[in-house]
């Protein structure tokens, strides 16, 4: 069942879900690079050359924004794409409409991360790009609804897959999001500065109201899609409970929009704000893990593939994580756990246990199925592909210890204090408790890094040798016909 | 317009909030589980990912059903 039987080259446009693919691993070299040098510098400070431009504060946002948008993006490109045409049974209704998407995106990848290198930045979370850089997302992100709704509207098969669903309510809610949070005035028409319209604890609030929900929509109701469409694919039967797919959707949908407000614990903003968003984190455990066993049990009656199938094992690991990083969050969001776990680094192995975990794994095992499918041949190397798990996976695993560790006995120095009620580390004794925690997340992002430049070579090569297996027929054909 | 005055009280539309979320849940609930030919009917939409390999794509009635549970 899992074998294509044709590679509906005219039937569907693969051209753009191909361009999307390999633009999607290209940038997870990229943004993953420079996450891990940005995790050096950290540890070995001498790598910020005491230059602007090679800082910890111009390059983070390189590394957020090509991870998130460059790598993640493009593979939600790719996939919703692909999957909205395979179960729509129709093409995409526009192919310049859909290349603009893929030129504009690309655009606004490498005019976001030079614009970070020069110095300028809103200083928003996952949102640092300045105004020009908003209103090309703007314009490129409706272009991707129409294109998205407009192929949906001409589907030849009359349910809409619930994968759609899920990529659907992605667009739409990011493009609400990316609206309201974007809200600025520039201080000139020619100037990349621009001022927030909102103030004070307004921003912060709409700030987080967005960065949650970049985390909900973007990083997680997105590649629910993917996993809601390659998971039956890859393990060849279909999802555990359609059912309990349709209460996911309504339930995790409904419920991520209300928790934001977790990320200002303590702060300015109204306790019962943040307490009601507690409230809802909590709530919100429910239809994660509906998803989670959903998609985990997909394999029920097959486990037997995890000994075997390097990609499905990519698959499962990722929604393991998902779970537990579901787990996690609604943990870390309850005011007493957050007094210990926020500003600490225990924030930013929660975040990766997600980012990579989840969604890098669920992303790799996805293109590791759609990949040989639109070239129409097999992954160059099955060994590449188990490496790359494994590499992948102790990467997580010392990245997310690591920073357990660190977040919490930052988090515990912090609040110590001496029997005369003074504090009883400075600020820079807790930064020089952390230095062998950073060396260690520094090594398991090396360790993640080199996965996926084994995963891009693997992809290459993959290409390569489907081109050469394609001159191959062509010439047999060619010898064929003039024959006869 | 004073009867608006009663939405900018949080005692009165917490409770109201409750309960419209409430019903909506309870209803979503009730539609996707609550009928047996309804139940049999959104479960065939499992096998969507399947058609589009089937040799002249056959319909979803035409589908054997590959589930082995529930």
């Amino acid at each position: 069942m899992a074998v294509t039987t044709y590679s509906g080259a005219e039937q569907y446009n693969f051209d753009i879900v191909k361009k999307f693919a390999v633009m999607s691993l290209v940038w997870a070299v990229i943004g993953m690079f420079v996450g891990v040098y940005i995790a050096s510098e950290l540890a070995w400070p001498f790598l910020n050359f005491d230059s602007p431009y090679f800082s910890f504060g111009r390059f983070r946002p390189v590394h957020t924004t090509s991870v998130i948008f460059g790598f993640g993006g493009s593979a939600l490109f790719a996939t919703s794409y692909y999957v909205v045409q395979r179960t729509c049974q129709t093409r995409l209704i526009s192919d310049g409409m859909a290349s603009f998407t893929f030129w504009g995106w690309m655009a606004i990848i490498v005019l976001a991360d030079i614009s970070y290198v020069l110095g300028y930045t809103q200083s928003r979370e996952y949102a640092e790009m300045e105004w020009p850089i908003d209103l090309l997302i703007e314009v490129v992100w409706v272009t991707y609804l129409i294109l998205f709704v407009g192929t949906i509207m001409r589907r030849k098969q009359p349910h809409i897959y619930v994968a759609n669903w899920f990529y659907l309510a992605f667009i739409l809610a990011t493009a609400l999001l990316h609206t309201f949070n974007n809200l600025a005035m520039p201080i000139d028409l020619f100037s990349m500065k621009s001022y927030s319209l909102f103030a004070g604890t307004q921003d912060a609030m709409t700030q987080w109201w967005y960065g949650h929900n970049a985390v909900g929509f973007f990083l997680t109701a997105a590649f629910l899609g993917m996993m809601y469409y390659f998971v039956p694919k890859q393990a060849g039967r279909p999802i555990y409970s359609y059912r309990l797919s349709i209460v996911h959707f309504w339930a995790l949908g409904f419920m991520y929009m209300w928790v934001g407000a977790h990320h200002l614990h303590w702060t300015a903003l109204p306790d019962w704000t943040s307490s009601l968003a507690a409230a809802f984190s909590i709530l919100l455990l429910m239809p994660s893990w509906g998803g989670m066993i959903n998609g985990i049990m997909t394999l029920s009656g097959a486990w037997d593939k995890l000994r075997t199938d390097p990609v499905m094992r990519f698959m499962i690991v990722a929604l393991s994580f998902y779970g537990m990083s579901t787990f996690e969050g609604p943990m870390m969001s309850l005011k007493e756990v957050n007094a210990l776990s926020h500003y600490t680094d225990w924030t930013i192995g929660h975040v990766h246990s997600g980012a990579l975990g989840w969604v890098a794994m669920i992303s790799f095992g996805s293109l590791y199925h759609m990949i040989p499918k639109l070239w129409d041949t097999k992954m160059y190397s099955q060994k590449l592909v188990e490496w790359h798990f494994w590499l992948a996976t102790i990467g997580i695993v010392l990245y997310i210890v690591a920073m357990w560790i660190s977040g919490i006995t930052q988090g515990l120095m912090w609040r110590s204090f001496d029997e005369f009620g003074n504090l009883q580390y400075s600020f820079a004794e807790s930064v020089a408790a952390m230095m062998p925690f950073y060396a260690m997340r520094a090594i398991g992002g090396m360790f993640f890094l080199t996965g996926a430049v084994l995963m891009l070579f693997n992809a290459l090569m993959t290409i390569r040798q489907a081109k050469q297996e394609n001159a191959v027929l062509e010439a047999k054909l060619a010898a064929k016909l003039a024959r006869a | 317009m004073e009867w608006l005055m009663w939405f900018s009280k949080p005692e009165n539309t917490k409770p109201v909030a409750l309960i419209i979320f409430f019903v909506t849940f309870v209803s979503i609930l009730l539609y996707v589980y609550g009928n047996k030919k309804r139940s049999k009917r959104l479960e065939t939409y499992r096998d969507i990912p399947f058609l589009d390999e089937q040799q002249g794509g056959k319909g979803l009635g035409d589908q054997k059903d590959t589930k082995d549970k529930q």
